[in-house]
């Protein structure tokens, strides 16, 4: 077996803000070194909460009840403020969804790309901008010495994607989270992207966790992926195993309701109401069972 | 800034400044009070008032009036205060750089201390806001002029921490070659003097400046705030930025320039309250001459003095709009 980057057990966490309703329901999943792992599901099924609840940004309404989040044997939920700060900035780092307001508008590229180098690794300015510069061409950024000088607003959204890839891999990171890091990116742009993001991953040993809705990319770039539903885990595995033999009812739903390539002609199913009604029927399921053994 | 919009902004200043010079000529004019009448005393004869007004011109139509002064502008001549009986751009000279000196104390201290108490508040969040918004709240319903008369009560007589009015003891005779008492004590090295004209501006400054401080602490501390939602903050986070670090390095830059455009239309008001202000403290400045010059009807020395304050807040507007632009990349290429 693998050693294990990340493993989450039993993880569950309730909004404040909407009466204690429940928003992660018993997660647990794990992230072996080197993989890449999505997390899927469709908007409020929790996977954004789990990639802020590994980066602990989790926001003020939303309270973890119960479980570990576990890095390299350490638990994250349970370090002081301080370590914690120390712990993820110098091995977890964060690919935005939307590179258009993830930078900084009022800093140049080059500082915002030397932050955590100067930050964690005690660079003196030049080295970090010498570091930075060979970032950039990693990243196959035109011009990187233009670049560096150069505000956000001087560069087009996929110039900018590159570039926070570039300060997620900057200091050889062992987990970097993708927040849906194509959402707002022209199409075209979206495969370079994808692609830039797995030759990094592949290249530095670096685990990945890819937060997506969209099953597309799921195939195209993670080796294993989770699928969410309202917080729960409908089902976990290869993603080879579950494009080809899926065994909850609603990843065959979503299954038949994604476009393939490999199946063309074939018509798309949109997700049966009665898959739904299952699927909620297991949350509840679940909920009654929490409340009746608390 | 491009030399083409400076000087659009240069044609700009002269266009408002003539309106100035307009609207204050025919406002002087159509007020109630004879210039006249103020300085001669009751038993004076018909002839003798003649005489004198023609002696200041004021016996001529209104438009000649005007365009004699106007024409003197342009040559640098604001004519005689009539109730100083000297050159009114003498006047001026001698009496502004006394108020610039105060309000750029007054405007440095309000920076200092609203920048604080904004970045301190924002870092509290939750914990203690609640208390810098009430103290907050009540500086901002207390005028400039309220302040000066509590700190004449309470550090003046009571403490007597600070001297009560006047620029500099009485008793020093500085043998300064400029106006700019401060500037000149300090890049001569003068430091004792500096100590003392410090403690002289204490008070109006401290008055002037407290509620300009509380208009960037509401501003700048709202700014802070709705920049650290921003993604770019929540990035900075996830790279294990302290807090502090987060709301000076990262969100500051962002939300200084809103209040820097905000505290410069405010810094004019700070201006207009060095009027009363510098006259509850007997400082020498065009401030508390302004109020001379009204209760005098000194019309040449009250169009000066108008005008003097209307340049101010053009070059003070033009200072923040090439500020706000500096701190702004995107305005900067633009």
């Amino acid at each position: 077996m693998t050693e294990q980057l990340l493993s989450i057990v039993h993880l569950s966490a309730v909004s404040a803000r909407d009466g204690n309703a429940p928003v992660l329901r018993d997660v647990s999943l794990s992230v072996a070194r080197g993989e890449v792992h999505g997390l899927v599901g469709e908007s409020g099924a929790g996977k954004s909460t789990i990639a802020k609840a590994i980066l602990g940004i989790l926001p003020g309404g939303i309270r973890i009840t119960q479980g570990t989040i576990k890095l390299g044997g350490r638990d994250l939920l349970a370090l002081g403020a301080h370590a914690r700060r120390r712990l993820l900035g110098a091995e977890v780092s964060l690919i935005p969804q939307d590179p258009l307001t993830a930078l900084n508008p009022a800093r140049r590229i080059g500082a915002q790309l030397t932050d955590g180098l100067r930050l964690w690794r005690g660079l003196s300015a030049r080295d970090a901008q010498t570091r930075a510069l060979a970032l950039l061409d990693d990243v196959q950024m035109r011009e990187p010495a233009r670049v560096m000088r150069a505000y956000p607003h001087e560069l087009s959204g996929g110039m900018r994607q590159r570039v926070l890839i570039a300060a997620a891999f900057a200091l050889d990171p062992k987990l970097v989270i993708a927040d849906e890091p194509t959402t707002a990116l022209d199409t075209t742009v979206q495969k370079q992207i994808l692609r830039l993001i797995r030759a990094m991953q592949e290249r530095h040993g670096t685990s990945v966790i890819f937060v997506t809705h969209n099953l597309g990319v799921v195939a195209q770039i993670c080796d294993r992926a989770t699928l969410l539903y309202m917080g729960k885990v409908m089902e976990q595995g290869t993603t080879r195993d579950l494009i080809e033999v899926p065994h909850h009812p609603y990843t065959q739903a979503v299954m038949a309701a994604c476009p393939r390539y490999d199946r063309p002609g074939q018509e798309l199913e949109p997700i049966p109401d009665a898959v739904l009604a299952t699927c909620r029927a297991e949350v509840m399921a679940f909920d009654r069972a929490g409340v009746s053994h608390g | 800034m491009l030399a083409s919009s400076l000087i659009k902004r240069a044609v700009m200043a002269a266009v408002t400044l003539f309106g100035v010079a307009v609207i204050v000529f025919l406002l002087l004019r159509v007020a109630p009070g004879d210039p006249i009448a103020m300085m001669i005393g009751p038993g004076a004869s018909a002839e003798d008032i003649a005489s004198l007004r023609a002696h200041y011109g004021l016996d001529q139509p209104f438009l000649t009036q005007f365009v004699i002064w106007l024409a003197g502008i342009l040559h640098g001549d604001l004519g005689t205060s009539i109730s100083l009986h000297r050159n009114v751009v003498e006047l001026l000279r001698e009496r502004l750089p006394a108020t610039l000196e105060l309000a750029i104390v007054a405007c440095a201290v309000a920076v200092i201390l609203g920048g604080s108490v904004a970045i301190l508040g924002t870092w509290l969040r939750g914990r203690g806001e609640g208390a810098i918004d009430a103290a907050n709240g009540i500086m901002l319903a207390v005028p400039d002029f309220v302040w000066a008369l509590a700190f004449v009560l309470v550090l003046g007589v009571f403490w007597q921490a600070f001297p009560l009015s006047g620029r500099i003891d009485p008793s020093i005779d500085p043998h300064f070659t400029t106006g700019f008492y401060l500037f000149e004590s300090i890049f001569t090295g003068r430091f004792d003097l500096t100590r003392d004209i410090l403690a002289h501006m204490a008070m109006p400054a401290l008055a002037l400046a407290l509620p300009l401080a509380a208009i960037i602490i509401r501003i700048l501390k709202d700014a802070l705030s709705e920049a650290m939602l921003q993604d770019y903050v929540l990035l900075a986070r996830v790279k294990g930025m302290s807090e502090l670090r987060l709301i000076a390095g990262e969100a500051l830059r962002n939300a200084v320039g809103p209040t820097l455009a905000l505290t410069g239309v405010q810094f004019t008001f700070l201006i207009g309250g060095t009027v009363i202000v510098e006259r509850i403290f007997a400082y020498p400045g065009i401030g508390s001459m302004a109020i001379d010059a009204v209760i005098n009807r000194d019309l040449p020395l009250i169009q000066g003095l108008v005008l003097v304050f209307g340049a101010l807040f053009i070059l003070i507007n033009l200072a923040i709009d090439v500020a706000v632009a500096a701190l702004n990349p995107r305005l900067r290429h633009g």
